[in-house]
């Protein structure tokens, strides 16, 4: 059995750590034990079914992840799926043959529990129809040890919109919390204006950031601009995670949003997911991002 | 080059007013730059060839939906010089993403 730390090292990580949130005493909603931390594995933007030069091993990358979660020192509790599962096709049925073969793949994932929730790739061209046929709802919250979970839709509405009905199941969610619950929220795009620009934003992100304001222990994970990102609003922190089909420039670094063009001498340069333990009753997450350069797929889950 | 490709597509009506008509389709706005001086108000008549589009200037505020067969004004003064984008901001599909173009804006 690998160590933690042994592990980091086979991926290439080098252990690279953020820690976010906030310091401070305050009063669980819930009773939780030492026993109850935990932690969960995000992997973001698969864009399965894409296929050109800047990412020519696409067909491979998101088994390989699989099987790199798979061989983690320790199981997740759950995997969290951060939108653009697929990759955009005007083919309704091919839509949904993507759907079915990123199901496919993702079940060789060892952890049962695994959350989902759309890209615009995946809903923006039907409103979600092929996507809450395959993977069911596309807002929606849960518990896990003490930590509330709201997953946020800005995606199906294709300008990037939560909407009025969306921000009001939130704020009815949200309401039997304690101000100092710990609550995370996963969603695609970042609700903050990153940069409106390359349409990094939500149009009514505000909205969401303004009703998460109420409490004070509250962590977002989202993906869509395939890079590592952190960022605080307020008392927020907000967790942009990398890609697993290719990599996007700095916000602005260059005229136009164009993906890095894949390095052939460091295959995966750029690619990956993370785990986030729950560090300090999840008023702190420690954030771990494993890289996908240089990893092989294991021949059993090969493509072709 | 680019001021004969616009010339086409200006109109100067009473007001002073630059007018700019410009189409966007999958996965392209036309033309794609845009010349503006500063202070002078400018109205962008955009229409959309095939399907519902955006037209997002975050520099200057401005996001507009844009339905097929129909003409959305968007009357703005470019108060500062620079290059700007603009980008479609209604997903349309595997192309969306480079749909966009450059208001450069002169003194």
């Amino acid at each position: 059995m690998k160590t933690r730390r042994e592990f980091i090292q086979l991926l290439g990580v080098g252990g690279a750590v953020f820690a976010s949130g906030l310091a401070g005493a305050c009063t669980r909603i819930l009773k939780r034990t030492e026993a109850d931390d935990f932690f969960f594995v995000q992997l973001s933007d698969t864009h399965w079914g894409f296929q050109g030069p800047p990412n020519p091993d696409a067909e491979n990358t998101l088994r390989k992840a699989v099987a790199a979660v798979n061989a983690l020192p320790r199981d997740p509790d759950f995997v969290v799926f951060t939108g653009d599962l697929t990759h955009t096709t005007d083919d309704d049925s091919e839509r949904r043959r993507r759907m079915r073969e990123f199901q496919s793949i993702v079940s060789g994932l060892r952890v049962q529990t695994r959350w989902f929730m759309p890209g615009e790739h995946d809903a923006s061209l039907d409103r979600g129809k092929a996507y809450e046929e395959s993977f069911g709802r596309m807002h929606y919250s849960f518990d896990h040890k003490g930590v509330h979970f709201a997953v946020l839709d800005n995606v199906s509405d294709p300008a990037a919109v939560i909407g009025d009905a969306q921000i009001d199941w939130l704020r009815s969610d949200l309401k039997p919390l304690a101000a100092d619950a710990p609550i995370v929220i996963f969603t695609h795009r970042p609700l903050f204006d990153l940069y409106p620009q390359w349409d990094w934003s939500t149009k009514d992100g505000g909205r969401a950031i303004d009703l998460l304001q109420h409490w004070k222990n509250v962590t977002v994970f989202y993906g869509h601009i395939h890079q590592e990102h952190h960022f605080m609003t307020g008392q927020i922190a907000h967790h942009a995670a990398k890609s697993l089909i290719f990599p996007l420039p700095p916000a602005g670094s260059q005229p136009k949003r164009a993906p890095v063009p894949w390095d052939a001498a460091h295959p995966g340069r750029g690619l990956g997911f993370r785990d986030a333990v729950d560090a300090d009753r999840a008023r702190s997450w420690r954030l771990t991002e494993y890289s996908m350069e240089g990893l092989a797929v294991p021949a059993a889950a090969r493509a072709g | 080059m680019i001021s004969l490709l616009l010339a086409a597509a200006i109109l100067v009506p009473n007001d002073g007013a630059q007018v700019i008509q410009l189409t966007a389709k999958k996965f392209e706005f036309s033309p794609a730059v845009i010349e503006l001086r500063v202070g002078v108000p400018v109205v962008l008549e955009v229409s959309s060839l095939d399907r519902k589009h955006g037209f997002a200037l975050p520099d200057f505020k401005i996001d507009e939906q844009i339905e097929a067969g129909g003409v959305t004004r968007i009357r703005f003064v470019p108060d500062r010089a620079g290059s700007f984008a603009f980008h479609c901001s209604v997903f349309c599909g595997s192309g969306h993403e480079d749909m966009g173009g450059t208001i450069v804006v002169k003194p």
